[in-house]
């Protein structure tokens, strides 16, 4: 008796966390609103199993707990119950993994005028590339990397001259245009996510990965680092401005470009970045218009 | 299959004459360096419970940092990183495959199929001091400079054996050798339980008479012997890499502004190979778990399970499934992305055949005459929580919702609930059921009803709203959540709540290390086959069974495991062994 109760306890008690729960996914501000819908999905399909599982087992309980004299029935198979089962299974399953794959072949087609900007990881902060006027990032590889050339742009490639170096600092996104990710690390597995954004992607070193999305709504949003890199794995965050173009525009103006830094650099007006240092910070004289 | 009178004359006699079994001379032979699988059995599992203990201990440590968070001095960031990956190495490895396996696997494939021990009994103790070797290399790196590795239980290079991450020397390279002695050691094991099923069985006793719990430690250990190596060549190469400075999974890295000498290696390779080892591994420890919960199950219903032979293809289905699903822990990997459209497709497919199992073991309640003892209230409890921990999973391998959720707190709340909590559910029902065939004396049944509400009402109050916080975009591998626009007040409010039952739930199991101790001297005496049961390992002539469990013949097998409630028969029970005339006789 106690446990057909209690089964039942566990199944309204479950469906009570469910809709009462202050603990839900945050607003969100892309154009996944699909991942959520396939999530809502996903929700009514198994939520429906699970507590029909339950209900039944508490049904089970109450009927057919043992009796004096009581014996079980016999019966080794019901084959049409089970081919019945089975189908109705499958069914279920092809319910949830057809908008899935659906939303999954959006999720890695990215779109052709989707703008392209880099997420470079190190151990634990986060630093930015976006392409400059001639809208290309230039060629990078880790071998290129030192002092001066922190992302380890290709010093021969002219596309990355003009390229705007964020270091340590906020990105900014233009809203309603889509984006791709263009990912780098330059030593441990990183990864990028904004909860609101709900894509996420690793960063591996020695190799460029990719997602893309449309920022819908302007804001700041933290970004975390999403797979674990170290000692220092919570505490590499960064932050996503979302804002109108022209807001957009003017920041972009601002920022440095990996030709600017490297003259200065060599001037010795100021050397931008300390790598040593988790949170690097621009030094003395090292922004310029 | 099934109905009485069912004669085994098809069934040729054993072709080949009994070999005379290894007979232990001494103490030493008996106890320590035992060739008995049944004391390698208790030697098993004695081993992986000490060690499950340190698991246990470092699961309370995380849970006070992350309930209370900026509270104990004593745990720094990199502590913690050490923490949850040992605790889940433990877990995973040297608890759940070694006491599944290795323990009832020793304990009951023989009984069960009617042998009087595994067919390589010296190799089989080798196994057994191998596990114990991999035990104490896990052990030191606890004591050697910079601790145990924080790498997480997925060692993912290039982090593993860089310096930013605690335990880089000796941490990983301990834990790398430990993991290569256990795979030496699950191998010889492995092959024992393999051969022993294919080769031992007694007269009668076809594979598609086998119970299901020999069923599913049979296909969990032929995963096993092909996950392993996977895991093994992955150990060794990041070994290679952190030793001999090897490229295989490290490519040009700048780390701290210095640049390392390694080049041109794919830190991907290694995530392939672990998961390819891992997905496998969550079946290793599953399967055995579906067979033992699916016994309990018919014992405790009086009922024969439902639909056994789906109940048998739906174990192997799962388990050449479980070999091509494994790149769903990799969607966000960076992989490329249109390997997704598979490995979802293939990992929703094994929804399938699972869902079936949890039918029929439901099914097998229904219309049965339900005893609510222990080894049932947990085989129910397994129920609960491996459906809830089976249906998170459709969210995790449906590629896209992954997306969002992968990293996240939703993740440790599936998992803990689908192959910690389940698994250990029914590791704790099959303890109860067959402490009296091993010790001859019954668990006590008030501590056992203790332990049974706390743990299961528990666990699943720590473990469901863990969920929510993952929906809410907490990650994982966080030592402290700090600073962040989204999350509010109350979730460190509820994760001071799950800290708190956590620890009630771990208080309860120390309860139950004292029943396993006390009832030796003090439980009730059992008397023979106390559960009415009729798999062999009830049926033999002494109790405990002794050394070469059978005295003068094996048993003769006339019929399936499930011979419950027979329409006719006397007894609600008819064992596998009774003579087919005898049982008309009882039953007229």
């Amino acid at each position: 008796m106690i446990v057909g109760f209690i089964l039942l306890l566990v199944a309204v008690g479950t469906v009570a966390f469910h809709f009462l729960s202050p603990w839900w996914w945050t607003p969100i501000a892309s154009n996944w609103g699909y991942i959520d819908d396939a999530i809502i999905i996903t929700f009514w399909v198994t939520g429906a199993v699970f507590i029909g599982i339950i209900v039944f087992m508490a049904y089970c309980a109450f009927r057919y707990h043992h009796k004096r004299g009581g014996r079980a029935v016999y019966e080794p198979e019901n084959k049409k119950m089970e081919v019945w089962l089975t189908v109705l299974t499958s069914v279920g399953v092809a319910v949830m993994l057809a908008p899935g794959l659906f939303v999954w072949n959006q999720f890695v087609t990215v779109p052709e005028d989707a703008t392209e900007f880099e997420a470079l990881g190190q151990q634990w902060q986060w630093s930015f590339r976006l392409p400059g006027k001639d809208g290309k990032l230039g060629t990078s590889d880790a071998q290129h990397i030192s002092g001066e050339n922190p992302f380890g742009l290709n010093p021969g490639d002219p596309n990355g001259k003009d390229d705007v170096l964020v270091l340590g600092d906020d990105l900014h996104l233009p809203i309603n245009k889509p984006v791709k990710a263009l990912l780098r690390s330059i030593d441990v597995l990183h990864d990028f996510y904004v909860p609101e954004f709900r894509a996420k992607m690793d960063l591996v070193p020695g190799a460029v990965t990719f997602f893309w999305f449309t920022p819908t709504r302007t804001g700041t949003f933290d970004v975390l680092c999403f797979e674990l890199c170290g000692v220092g794995h919570h505490a590499m965050r960064g932050k996503v401005v979302v804002e109108e173009e022209s807001a957009y525009q003017d920041w972009l103006n601002e920022q440095t470009t990996y030709a600017q830094s490297v003259a200065q650099s060599r001037s010795g007006a100021g050397v931008r970045v300390v790598l040593t240092d988790g949170e690097a910070e621009p030094a003395e004289g090292g922004s310029t218009d | 299959m099934a109905s009485i009178g069912a004669e085994v004359a098809h069934v040729p006699p054993a072709e080949v004459a009994e070999v005379e079994l290894y007979h232990p001379r001494s103490w030493i032979t008996k106890y320590v360096f035992s060739q008995d699988a049944k004391v390698i059995a208790i030697q098993y599992s004695f081993t992986a419970i000490a060690i499950g203990i340190v698991a246990l201990v470092l699961s309370w440590m995380m849970r006070l940092q992350l309930g209370f968070p900026n509270t104990f001095d004593f745990i720094e960031a990199a502590d913690y990183y050490q923490f949850i990956t040992m605790h889940g190495m433990i877990m995973v490895i040297y608890l759940l495959t070694a006491l599944f396996l290795g323990g009832f696997g020793n304990y009951l494939i023989p009984l069960m199929v009617g042998a009087r021990d595994m067919v390589f009994p010296y190799v089989n103790m080798l196994s057994y001091w191998v596990y114990l070797l991999a035990v104490i290399v896990l052990v030191a790196s606890f004591f050697v400079p910079g601790g145990p590795t924080g790498a997480g239980w997925t060692l993912y290079p290039p982090q593993a054996i860089l310096s930013g991450t605690p335990g880089s020397g000796g941490g990983i390279l301990l834990m790398c050798v430990s993991l290569a002695l256990f795979i030496v050691g699950f191998t010889m094991g492995g092959l024992n339980y393999v051969v022993t099923v294919l080769q031992a069985r007694t007269r009668g006793m076809t594979l598609m008479r086998m119970p299901l719990t020999v069923w599913g430690i049979f296909v969990a250990t032929i995963l096993a012997l092909l996950a392993f190596p996977a895991l093994f060549v992955g150990a060794v190469m990041m070994t290679l890499d952190n030793v001999l400075g090897t490229s295989f999974f490290m490519p040009t890295i700048i780390e701290q502004g210095e640049k390392l000498g390694y080049e041109g290696g794919s830190p991907l390779l290694f995530q392939h190979l672990f998961w390819f080892f891992g997905h496998p591994e969550v079946y290793i420890v599953a399967l055995p778990g579906f067979g033992i919960v699916s016994d309990l199950i018919a014992t405790h219903a009086r009922r024969n399970i439902f639909g056994y032979r789906m109940m048998v293809w739906a174990i192997v289905i799962i388990g050449g499934l479980s070999f091509v699903v494994w790149a769903h822990h990799m969607y966000v990997s960076g992989m490329n992305p249109w390997f997704g459209f598979f490995f979802a497709t293939t990992t929703l497919i094994i929804a399938v055949p699972t869902a079936i199992k949890v039918y029929n073991w439901t099914l097998t309640l229904w219309k049965g005459s339900i005893h609510f003892t222990l080894p049932m209230l947990f085989a129910i409890a397994f129920i609960v929580t491996f459906v809830n921990g089976g249906i998170t999973g459709l969210f995790l391998g449906n590629a896209v919702i992954d997306v969002p959720l992968s990293d996240t707190m939703f993740v440790v709340a599936h998992f803990h609930m689908v192959m910690g909590v389940a698994p250990i559910l029914v590791i704790f029902g099959a303890i109860y059921h067959w402490y009296p065939l091993i010790t001859g004396r019954m668990l006590n049944e008030w501590m056992g009803q203790f332990h049974f509400w706390v743990t299961f009402i528990g666990a699943y109050t720590i473990f469901l709203p863990l969920h929510y916080l993952g929906f809410l975009g907490v990650p994982r591998r966080y030592f402290e959540m700090g600073e962040t626009s989204f999350i509010p007040e109350s979730a460190a409010t509820l994760n001071a709540f799950v800290s708190v039952v956590a620890l009630i739930v771990g208080f309860a199991q120390l309860v139950f290390f004292f029943n396993m101790a006390w009832s030796v001297f003090k439980g009730k005496r059992a008397g023979r086959n106390p559960w009415g049961a009729t798999t062999l390992e009830w049926q033999t002539p002494d109790l405990p069974p002794t050394h070469g469990n059978w005295g003068e013949t094996t048993p003769v097998v006339y019929r399936w495991a499930y011979g419950y409630s027979i329409p006719g028969a006397e007894r609600d029970f008819v064992p596998q062994n009774e003579p087919p005339d005898r049982v008309a006789a009882l039953g007229n």
